[in-house]
This record gives structure tokens, sequence and C-alpha cells, in this order.
């Protein structure tokens, strides 16, 4: 209670004033509301972790495959990771320019309804991606993934034989590029704002063009925010489930190739795959894994959001 | 385009030739405003010359203009205005195509699942279940109801606690347990949904038995979801509130919580508003947490704390992958809940937009 007693616009100035009771219930109450989350967090973590234990205590021979907890979760990391990685390398370089274009190139009047339209990329449900993935993107990349695997074959991603359904690990990238790219360019886009003006002008007022303005003032000032808007993009890819589970097409192990028809399956999409139809010791070997994938979240996110912060601590003209 | 600034060394070396046009000695010269676009036009002429000899789509048609014209804007005024300008109207229409590119995704998607949607939107998808369908016919009555349950469940949930812990932030809270606090609820944010979907399981498992399926747990799954979302964006907006408002309220020997209850929140009821809305339209398409607690059934069950319930994403997914024997059928109701999902979505979004204009506290000045 003590903190809620220097309350920042500080109530009457008759120095220690009534504590009401209405004052108190209230103030309590939104203290309660605020420690309930961090209770759910820790309840979030407590809870996995009750519910895997079975899974990493059990003997190897009881968990599904054969090469025991390892075995079984080593794969769906590797998937996951891959996809991520792959989703994040196409989606920073086009959320930048598109930040820099609804910043800087668009014309002001048109600048903000372009910026809903991209913002609109992230309202879709991802079950609808997924739909979207499976039926649009995936048959019009077949053609392509043949092109790589005439082309580029050597390179041991594009090794092949091309997926027929275009259901591979790079369509699935790309699906969760255009998931992430509404995040990472909204986070640049404020980035790019918060440049002072002042840098902006200076840069001008030398001569310098548009770009060499961008690349001198406008970059630097926004690169930890870019840094930390694709990092946050990369734990929602990290732990998209529906439209990986409805575009990849399955088949365990870990392999590079990335437009064959077999994939090691990613953490989120084996658990949506596999729950509804497991029972016992496999419904915690899938709590197991998904704890892994809260902790590899939690990591990113957290990395990521200090990175944001740092930034904007000392944003504004200094 | 304000080079204007180059000028005076422009007008000192080139006296004699004209202020525009295309000289091609000096590097100070000027291209005409028209002269990328006409870079742009002359290389679709080129590739739809060159359309019947490489057996072009209209993706590949648009992909080959783009990087030609591209690079005929780069040449050209490399050679006109140098290099520096040159690379400028490269970055810019890399820019551009940047965003045009996005934009694919967004045009597709939206054209795909209208026209694929439309067929089965008809009184039936929303007027009956799936009870004894077998192919043709059925609709997604119990799954919408059933979306509409879990979703005011949530809100219910997530509401209160949400603004009140905005509430304790922008009011009450100081130092380390705020600082704890505010990251923690960012951290929250991302959470992947399929892992809330596992919490919300492990806490009844433990309790219930395993196996169990409850729409309350897809409630309190979307809940996890949905109270950073709700915190985030009430925090935002109650800090807005300006601090006079709340001076003028204590001068006037008002208590805090009367302060907040009457001055803060109605002040600011426009944004909390619009917040929550957005909060709805976050949750109400998640599916793969819903997929793990509530399952599906084909009868219409509208009560939370009694089995397995259908919800209209989780339909949705069922559908399209557990199709049936003529597939067809199913694949059809499929598209149809996922448009039926969309305009949900996007309808919700402009509420919100509406509730920030028509709600938002008149300016006095």
């Amino acid at each position: 209670m003590s903190s809620t007693r220097t309350t920042p616009p500080s109530p009457p100035g008759t120095g220690r004033s009534v504590r009401r009771p209405g004052d108190r219930v209230f103030a309590g109450t939104a203290k309660g509301a605020g420690i309930l989350i961090l209770v759910i967090l820790a309840g979030v973590a407590a809870f996995l972790v009750v519910e895997a234990v079975p899974a990493l205590t059990a003997p190897a021979e009881e968990i599904p495959g054969d090469g025991g907890l390892v075995g079984y979760v080593v794969p769906l990391v590797f998937g996951t990771l891959l996809a991520a990685v792959i989703a994040l390398l196409v989606a920073t370089p086009l959320a930048v320019a598109i930040a820099l274009f609804i910043g800087y190139y668009a014309p002001r009047r048109l600048a903000q309804g372009l910026g809903y339209l991209v913002d609109l990329l992230a309202a879709i449900p991802s079950i609808v991606y997924g739909f979207w993935g499976i039926f649009w993107l995936a048959p019009k990349l077949v053609p392509f993934f043949e092109w790589l695997e005439r082309n580029l074959g050597f390179i041991p991603l594009f090794a092949g034989p091309a997926s027929t359904t275009g259901r591979t690990m790079l369509t699935t990238g790309l699906v969760l590029a255009v998931m992430i790219l509404p995040i990472v360019s909204a986070i640049s886009r404020e980035v790019f704002l918060q440049v002072p003006s002042l840098h902006r002008e200076a840069a001008l007022a030398l001569g310098a063009t548009r770009w060499e303005m961008i690349r001198m003032a406008v970059l630097p000032y926004g690169r930890s925010g870019v840094i930390g808007g694709s990092m946050l993009g990369l734990g929602r890819a990290l732990g998209e489930t529906m439209a990986v589970a409805i575009v990849l097409s399955v088949s365990g192990g870990i392999t590079f190739n990335l437009i064959s028809s077999g994939n090691p399956s990613t953490i989120a999409a084996n658990i949506a795959l596999e729950f509804p139809e497991s029972s016992g010791i496999d419904i915690n070997t899938l709590i197991a894994s998904g704890l892994a994938l809260f902790v590899i979240t939690l990591a990113v996110n957290m990395l990521a959001r200090a990175i944001v912060n740092r930034r904007a601590e000392f944003s504004g003209a200094n | 385009m304000s080079q204007t600034s180059t000028a005076p060394v422009a007008t000192g070396s080139s006296a004699s030739g004209g202020p525009r046009g295309t000289r091609r000695t000096g590097r100070t010269g000027r291209l005409a405003r028209w002269a990328p676009w006409a870079c742009f036009a002359g290389a679709a002429v080129v590739v739809g010359v060159l359309w019947p000899l490489f057996d072009l789509n209209v993706a590949l048609f648009v992909l080959y203009t783009v990087v030609l014209g591209t690079l005929a804007v780069y040449l050209l005024t490399r050679t006109v205005e140098g290099s520096r300008q040159a690379t400028d109207r490269l970055v810019t229409c890399l820019v551009v195509s940047a965003f045009g590119l996005a934009m694919v995704p967004l045009v597709s998607l939206v054209w795909e699942v209208v026209s694929r949607g439309a067929a089965r939107l008809d009184g039936e998808f929303f007027n009956s279940s799936l009870v004894g369908i077998v192919g043709e016919g059925g609709g997604a009555y119990h799954a919408i109801m059933g979306t509409l349950v879990i979703t005011a469940l949530t809100t219910l949930i997530s509401v209160p606690i949400g603004l009140m812990t905005a509430i304790f932030l922008v009011e009450y809270a100081r130092g380390r347990l705020k600082r704890a606090i505010t990251f923690l609820v960012d951290v929250m944010t991302g959470i992947p949904s399929i892992v809330a979907g596992l919490f919300a399981y492990a806490l009844f498992a433990i309790f219930f038995g395993p196996g169990i399926r409850l729409g309350i747990m897809g409630a309190i799954a979307l809940s996890v979801l949905m109270i950073p979302v709700v915190v985030r964006s009430a925090e935002e907006v109650l800090k807005l509130v300006p601090n006079e408002l709340r001076e003028a309220s204590y001068a006037l020997g008002v208590p805090k919580w009367r302060t907040i209850v009457k001055v803060v929140v109605p002040t600011s009821i426009a944004g909390l508003g619009t917040g929550v809305t957005l909060a709805i339209a976050r949750v109400v398409g998640e599916t793969a947490p819903l997929l793990i607690t509530l399952g599906i059934t084909n009868a219409t069950n509208l009560d939370p704390f009694d089995g397995r319930m259908a919800t209209l994403p989780v339909y949705a997914y069922y559908q399209l992958t557990q199709p049936g024997v003529p597939p067809q059928f199913a694949t059809d109701r499929a598209w149809t809940a996922a448009l039926v999902l969309i305009i949900l979505v996007m309808g919700l979004n402009v509420v919100a937009r509406l509730i920030s204009r028509f709600f938002a506290p008149k300016s006095g000045r």
C-alpha cells in the first residue's frame, strides 16, 4: 500500500490526507489485477512444467518416434527455427522498405491510408493465411520451385526433387513472412518517425539526395528499432500454428532441402496436428515440446523488448 | 526531387545548354519529370512484345517490366544526372515495388476468400448446424454461436483484468513493480497462441483429469492472449488524459478512485472502446488454442461448462482438412467460414474506428 501513498498528481496538499475506504478498495483491486498478470505468466510456465514432467521422466521407448524425448523435439525445433528464419530473411528488408515508403516516399495525403492497408495484413486470422497458402500460393510456386531445382539444384537448399503440390518449407516461410510483415513494418515505421527532423533537414540542406538522407540520418537512428521489431516478428513466426499446420507437408527428419515435399514439422504445427488425437504420455510429450517453444519465444521476445525499449529511452532530439 | 540546391553549379557550367532535357554530356543535367514513367512504359512495351516468345504469364510480365524499367531509369539517370541521383532513383523504385509486392498477398487473399466463399454464403449456412449432414448442405450455426459465446466469455474475463491493470500502471504503480508488470505484459503479448491453449489444457487436466474439453478452457486460453492487448491499448489511452483534469477533480475534494471512475475513464472511453474492440478482433480468429481446448462437434452446444463446442475457426479447419468423401461440399463450407471470419474481423476493425471517431471527447478549444 505504501507505494500508493505517493500518487503522481499528489492529492490535496494537506500533508497526510484521509484514506477513504473506497480509495483503499479500488487501489487494492487495481494492484491485484496487476499482480494477477505476473501470476498468470508464472502459471503458464508452472502448469506447462507440471504437465511436461511425465514426458521428461518417461523411459525413451514410451515417447513417440525412436529417439526418446530429445530425438522427438530436436527436429521440431529445427523446423521451427528454419521456417522462422526464412520468414525473417524475406520479411525484414521488405518491411523496412515499406516503412520507408510510407514514411518518406508516399504522398503525404495517402500515407496514412496505405499504412492502414499494410496493417490489414495483421488483422487477417492465421487460419485464413493457411487457406490462402495452400490454395493460392503453393500451386503458384510450383513452377518456381521446378526452375530452382533445374538451375540452382547444386545448392543443397534447392536440391529437390521439387514438390508437385508446393507445400514446402519455402512456401511456409513465405506465408510466415507475409504474416510478420505488418509487425516489423509497424515498429520500423514508428522508429523512423522518431528520427529528429533536424537530422533529416540538416542532411537535405547539405545537398544530400533523399536516399542519402535516409542512409545517413534515418537508418542509423532506426537500426535498433528495426532489429527489435524483426525479433518480435521472429517471435511471432516461431509460434505461428495454423498456417504452418495447413500449408506444410510434413515427413519429419532434419533437412535443409527447402523445396521438396519432405519437411520437418514445427513445434506449434505438430501440436495442432497431433493433439486432438493423442492421449496419455503422447500429450505430455506434446506439452514438453510446447514448453520448449515457450522458452524459445520468451527468450526472443524479452531480447526484442529490451532492444526496443532501450531505444525508446533515449529517443528525442539528443 | 529537392535537388535544386545544386543549382548554382548547374547554372554555372551549363549556361549554354537548356535547363531541362536529356543533355548527355554534363552530369548536372536534369531529367524531365515524366522520364521515369516513360522508362517503365517503354519497359512494358518491350516485355509485351517479347510475351509470345517467352511464354510469359501476368506475374512474370509485371516482374520483368519492373526490373527492366528500374534498370532503364537507373542507367538513364546515371548518364544524365550522375551516380548519386541514379542511386536515389534506384532506391525509390525498389521501395515502391516493395510496397506493391506487399499488396499482392492482401489483394489475392481477399479475392480468393470472397470468390470461393461466396458460393455458400446463404441462409442455410447461418441457420443450420452439421447434425446429420453428409455431403451437401449444412451450415455453421453451431460454430458461429460457439464463437460468439466464447468471445463474450473471453471479453468478460479479460476486460476487467486488463482495464484494472492499465489503471494500476497509469494511476498507482511506481518503481520496480511498474517496470516489471510493463515488461511482462509486453512479453505476454508474444506468447504463442498454441502455448496459451496448452496452458489452459494443463490447468484443467490437473484438476479434472486428462482429455478434458470445455468451452471455458478456450475462454481462459484466449484471455491469456487478450489481456496483454487490452492492457497495452488502455494504458496508452489513459496516459493521454491531461493531468489538469485529475488535478481539478482533486482540488474539488473528490477521492482518487472517484476521480478515476468519473473523470479519467469517461474522458478516455472512446479510446478504451477502440482498444477493446481491436483486442476482440485479435482473438476472434484464433484457431490453435481452441483446437486443443474445445475440440469440435457437429451439434449445437452453447454451454461453455459442458463438453466440446464448435467455433468458427476450428470449424473451418476441420471442414478443410477432414472434408469427407465428396470433399467439395465441406471445402465450400470451409471457405464460407473463412469469409465469415474475415467479415467478422474486418467489421470489428471498422467498429473500432467508428468508436474512436464518434465517441472521442469533444475538444473544448
